[in-house]
């Protein structure tokens, strides 16, 4: 399927941008997101061809102006559901309860 | 670049890693201790200094470097180097001739048995579109300048195959030891957009840190 994860050959991306001494990963919820996908995906019930397919499905705007974690939290969030591990409900009820703790921390 | 991570003031992108988080370890589906191995065996434990252990040997032990490029997936298992995203590996060498570099234009594939996790430049758009349609110009923007005669191959990593390059041994290093040798081959050699260090460079790179 080619779509906007299709980037060979394409003109306008601008330099590469080098960090120095680059850490492994530059925030928190990347380095959870990355360990959740890696255990999750220890149950079998999708293979790396299905995770890459989940992860090409973000809409080709959002996905070329998000990063890379931001690429496997939409796949895993999208294969958790698929799959019946979580519904969208209750991932979203629960992304509100956190943001009231959080907006009560804050007070 | 900062942490944003004080908590008070979640942006939506972590407030929603933290939600499934929650969720799954609620259902028993995860265990956040093993995550934290997880985080902690890829940010600490596996890294370019595996690859560095195999291009030394290759170096120095002519045999090995035959079965590297025989079948690296099974050369590089002498290490102990296998597990995810290097089930299968293919080695590719550079000559004074053929020049070798690696992309995933699709994604991010990358040999992580052998170089740990990808750098963000090799993830981001501008390296995987561009490397492969003007190479030589990526390659200068690294500051590697190769000569015209010398041909420049690109290997589009896939899920399923995954390139690892064997940098050229840099002269002046005869009689250097294995171990020694693996302190010259960085990780950017082994992509293939830079050279594995000469032994003035490492002097002066171990002084500079």
């Amino acid at each position: 399927m080619n779509g906007a994860h299709d980037l060979g050959g394409m003109h306008g991306f601008g330099p590469i941008e080098r960090e120095a001494r680059e850490p492994v990963f530059h925030q928190e919820w990347e380095r959870r997101c990355f360990a959740i996908t890696l255990a999750m995906g220890a149950y079998g019930a999708w293979n790396l061809d299905m995770t890459r397919f989940a992860r090409e499905t973000m809409p080709p705007g959002e996905y070329l102006t998000t990063s890379y974690y931001e690429h496997w939290l939409h796949g895993l969030q999208r294969q958790l559901i698929e799959h019946g591990f979580v519904t969208l409900e209750e991932i979203e009820e629960r992304v509100d309860a956190l943001r009231r703790e959080m907006g009560h921390a804050q007070t | 670049m900062a942490e944003h991570d004080h908590g008070s003031h979640l942006t939506e992108v972590e407030l929603r890693v933290r939600a499934l988080e929650s969720l799954l370890v609620e259902k028993d589906l995860v265990d956040p201790k093993a995550l934290d191995i997880l985080i902690d065996t890829y940010e600490h434990k596996i890294g370019p200094r595996n690859g560095a252990q195999v291009v030394a040997r290759a170096w120095t032990d002519p045999e090995y470097r035959q079965r590297l490029l025989d079948d690296a997936t099974a050369a590089i298992a002498e290490f102990g180097f296998t597990g995810r995203q290097g089930e299968h590996m293919v080695v590719v060498e550079n000559s004074p001739m053929v020049h070798n570099v690696v992309v995933c234009t699709l994604c991010s594939c990358y040999p992580w048995t052998v170089l740990g996790l990808p750098p963000v430049w090799y993830k981001s758009a501008p390296y995987r579109s561009r490397v492969v349609i003007d190479p030589r110009g990526v390659l200068e923007e690294f500051g590697l300048a190769l000569p015209e005669e010398v041909e420049i191959r690109v290997w589009d990593s896939t899920a399923e195959l995954r390139y690892l390059v064997l940098p050229r041994r840099p002269a002046d290093t005869d009689g250097w030891s294995e171990s020694d040798l693996a302190r010259l081959v960085t990780r950017d050699s082994m992509i293939g957009v830079g050279l594995a260090l000469t032994p003035d460079e490492l002097t002066r790179q171990e002084a500079a840190s």
